[in-house]
């Protein structure tokens, strides 16, 4: 729940980038005059990309300016959403699921792979402080299970090796290629298809 | 209007209430803990479930619209088991510590735990504990005890108007917080308290003192300021123990401002309990036979033109009244007075000093006009009833001055009293927008009569009005607004001296005898004056005084206290007054039976009907007179707000310790500069 709460060590200020920025009027844009307290999610999510994968309390209060409401309604909304990361999670932020489909196919592989590379605690960050890790809930991936995700990205059909493969990369600073590691094209059978054989463009 | 039934009762209700009114019209009472009927409806605590039928699961009788044809039972077993299942859940994280717990005896979690609670608990995981919140000097908080109700978030966002309570978090992990770390912003704030209804949320400064089934409860009037806000007053033996705010929907709603809360301390603190005698500069305790032998024989060794007398801010009418009638027929002069600066004030008429638009009438105003007033210090419980208005119907806001926060909107002219000229002959454009207002309401606060045009702007601006017809059968647009509780009922009485500003030959220390009722406000240097000082505190006052008999607070006697809309209400007696000290009008009755061997009034009764006779003679005599003024005369000045420092406006709050908490956490909060 670390992640719930904000963290110790806050930056004095915060202020968007000019992408974020156009990104964010864009958002604003699409409610009426007047009711552009509804972007709040949206630009939460914005500053998140933005700072790291974490929102300092200073982003909070630059939203709550921004859109011209109360800075608890901006905290209220941030502490609420598990999307929403309050402390430090690194440049690299690692989501495991851990839901069943994926627990099946040894997802708990890949938490351990998590601990020998990341760091032994969830949550906690790397030695470089580049990256963390975390278990989630099911990502919605579970015919390519077991899978991960790293910040915007999904790593699918993975394995302890594998797993240890895509770490090294990032901790290098290398970005990892997304996708299935057994060759698949997104979900695609392994091994050609089994069914719907009659079916030509199937 | 739907039409349905309650426990096969036949109910009607208006469109738009919900299922629990229809109940409640119907004689059943639901459970509740987060509805409240003044703030919005969160239906987040479930206890109101009720069984509706062709309804599979039980409704939340608050949240749901009452609609045609329902048919609501709320006396089934399947009610009582959804309502006990609620109740376990909320009783599981709730800590069994009622006994240590200063709601205890007055929780609605207890009350109802007799009913729905289940005496076992199946909850076998660790409790949940939330650190405590610092909420200023009012407030205790307990949060472990808190079940998320949210009314103290709704009451911050809705009525107070200051967003500083929320509830972050979800699920086992919500919590109540403000994230300040600091008491809030706001003169309500502690009306928090009542709304909690549990104990998570308790009075600081009544943290342990007693039980509510200890207490003696007096339903009466507050005086802190001159809204007369309904409270009831607890005692425990002769301590005035806390102020709780009683409904009334024509005057505080269900909310009283802070300092009616709270200023009950000062009661304790500074009282004149016997009278004294200074000799050589140095206070002597004396009995009243001595005090008023001296009294006596000072009265006989002046001329009676060198008397006067001055009646303060917390005094009730029968004391004015007694007091008037005492320089009348004991000392046959006229030289009292109860303003306490050169104020502009025409009583030939009562509508040139009360609020005539009434505080209910905020609510059906389409423009409000401040002009030299800042509602939020001097009446705050108007000021929310502005600020309700305002969330409600959007109703305009303009102020003459930039006053700072109101809790709403507004939009600030530039505070010369050329703009309000320009205004009111017409030629600006808040003019324009007066005039097709329907219900205009212009609030004149005490800081505009005190300037030196104040004539010529009061009848200016009520000309205009006249002129452009905003008084009607049942509106009248004009209203000022008074800062204290007495203010109203001693124009009401007439004490006041129309021919001489009594004030300017006060400072020119014409006058060998003072007599001071509750007055502490006058700045004068004393000379040769003899003071007498009688009242319930040692302040400014008695400071000065020569001789100081002892008076009652509002606690402590019985009294009439006209509001600033005018409405008369009586101030019943919670406690009796400190060691020797007597009701007020007891001490002018018996000093007057001292002077002439003969009492003013037999008893109070007799004094209560002589008094309403002359309210009523005097109401009569406004009604036949009517002549217009109109002036012509007129400099530009600047309209400063002369606020006094809210907490300690009178002598109870600036005896009350927890006042100055109050003014000190809120002074921090400055120094600091984290409010923006």
């Amino acid at each position: 729940m670390s992640l719930r709460r904000p963290a110790k060590n806050q930056p004095e200020t915060f202020e968007f980038s000019s992408s974020s920025m156009e990104e964010a009027n864009k958002i604003v844009l699409k409610y009426p005059k007047g009711k552009q307290q509804s972007a709040v999610m949206a630009l939460l999510y914005i500053a998140q990309k933005q700072n790291d994968n974490w929102i300092p309390l200073a982003a909070m209060k630059y939203i709550a300016k921004f859109l011209d409401m109360p800075y608890i309604k901006v905290y209220e909304v941030a502490t609420f959403y598990t999307m929403y990361n309050l402390s430090p999670v690194g440049k690299y932020f690692v989501q495991v699921c851990t839901t069943t489909p994926c627990m099946i196919r040894g997802a708990n592989k890949l938490v351990e792979a998590c601990k020998e590379k990341i760091s032994d605690k969830e949550n906690e960050l790397s030695n470089d402080k580049s990256c963390s890790w975390m278990e989630v809930e099911c990502l919605g991936a579970c015919v390519n299970a077991p899978m991960m995700q790293i910040n915007d990205n999904y790593y699918e059909d993975l394995d302890k090796e594998k797993t240890i493969e895509i770490f090294n990369k990032i901790l290098k600073g290398e970005d990892p290629k997304p996708g299935s590691y057994r060759g698949r094209l997104n979900t695609e059978p392994e091994n050609n298809r089994k069914t719907l054989m009659d079916v030509k463009n199937a | 209007m739907p039409k349905l039934k309650v426990n096969d009762i036949e109910v009607e209700v208006e469109e738009g209430l919900t299922v629990l009114q229809a109940c409640e019209k119907a004689g059943a009472e639901i459970p509740r803990f987060c509805y409240h009927e003044k703030l919005s409806i969160a239906g987040n605590c479930r206890m109101c479930l009720v069984e509706m039928e062709k309804s599979p699961k039980p409704i939340a009788s608050c949240a749901m619209p009452a609609a045609e044809g329902m048919n609501i039972k709320t006396n089934t077993r399947f009610v009582e088991k959804a309502r006990k299942g609620v109740m376990e859940f909320l009783l599981a994280n709730h800590p069994l510590d009622c006994p240590v717990c200063d709601q205890g005896g007055e929780c609605d979690l207890q009350d109802q735990s007799m009913f729905y609670g289940v005496d076992k608990s199946r909850f076998k995981e660790n409790k949940r504990a939330v650190p405590e919140k610092y909420m200023g000097p009012l407030i205790k908080t307990q949060m472990t005890r808190c079940i998320h109700c949210t009314r103290c978030v709704r009451f911050a966002t809705e009525v107070a108007g200051v967003s500083e309570l929320g509830a972050i978090g979800r699920g086992e992990d919500m919590q109540i917080t403000t994230y300040l770390e600091q008491s809030m912003q706001s003169e309500l704030s502690a009306n928090v308290i009542d709304l909690c209804p549990v104990g998570a949320l308790t009075s600081k400064p009544y943290v342990f003192e007693a039980r509510p089934w200890e207490l003696k409860k007096t339903e009466t009037v507050d005086v802190m300021d001159a809204v007369g806000s309904n409270v009831r007053v607890d005692t425990y033996d002769w301590e005035v123990k806390r102020v709780l705010p009683i409904i009334n929907e024509d005057i505080n709603e269900e909310w009283i401002s802070d300092k009616t809360r709270y200023a009950c301390d000062g009661l304790l603190n500074q009282r004149l309990d016997t009278p004294f005698i200074k000799y050589n500069r140095k206070f002597e305790k004396a009995s009243w036979s001595e005090v008023f032998k001296i009294i006596k024989s000072k009265f006989e060794n002046s001329s009676k033109d060198r008397v006067c007398g001055f009646v303060g801010d917390l005094t009730n009418m029968e004391t004015g009244y007694i007091f008037k009638e005492f320089f009348d027929r004991t000392l046959n002069n006229y030289n009292y007075e109860s303003r306490s600066d050169n104020r502009f004030l025409d009583n030939s008429k009562r509508e040139n000093y009360i609020f005539n638009s009434s505080i209910n009438g905020i609510e059906d105003a389409d423009l409000i006009f401040l002009i030299g007033a800042n509602p939020r210090y001097e009446a705050t419980i108007l000021n929310a009833r502005i600020r309700k208005a305002f969330v409600n119907n959007n109703t305009k806001v303009i102020s003459l001055n930039d006053v700072g926060d109101l809790t709403y909107t507004y939009k600030n002219l530039d505070g010369q009293t050329q703009t309000i000229k320009n205004i009111f002959e017409g030629s600006d454009e808040i003019s324009k927008e007066i005039i097709s207002a329907t219900k205009p309401m212009i609030i004149i606060g005490e800081s505009l009569l005190k300037l030196n045009y104040a004539e010529n702007l009061f009848y200016l601006i009520k000309n205009f009005l006249k002129k452009n017809n905003k008084f009607t059968d049942n509106w009248n647009p004009l209203n000022i607004l008074s800062c204290d509780a007495a203010t109203v009922g001693n124009f009401d009485l007439g004490i006041l001296n129309k021919e001489k500003s009594l004030l300017d030959e006060l400072k020119s220390n014409k006058f060998e005898i003072v007599y001071l009722i509750g007055q502490d406000n006058l700045e004068f240097n004393k000379k040769d004056e003899f003071v007498i000082y009688q009242g319930s505190h040692g302040d400014k006052g008695a400071e000065i005084a020569d001789i100081i008999l002892p008076g009652s607070a509002y606690t402590e006697q019985e009294g009439f206290f006209t509001n600033l809309e005018g409405k008369v209400q009586k101030a019943y007696k919670a406690s009796y007054p400190p060691g020797e000290a007597k009701e007020d009008w007891q001490i002018i009755n018996e000093l007057a039976e001292v002077m002439n061997n003969r009492k003013l009034f037999n008893d109070k009764e007799e004094l209560e009907s002589s008094m309403f006779n002359y309210l009523k003679l005097q109401q009569e005599k406004q009604t036949s007179k009517n002549k217009e003024k109109t002036y012509s005369e007129f400099q530009n000045e600047k309209l400063n707000i002369h606020l006094k420092d809210y907490y300690f406006s009178n002598v109870i709050a600036r005896s009350s310790k927890t006042m100055i908490e109050c003014n000190n956490s809120k002074l921090n909060i400055k120094s600091t500069g984290t409010e923006g």
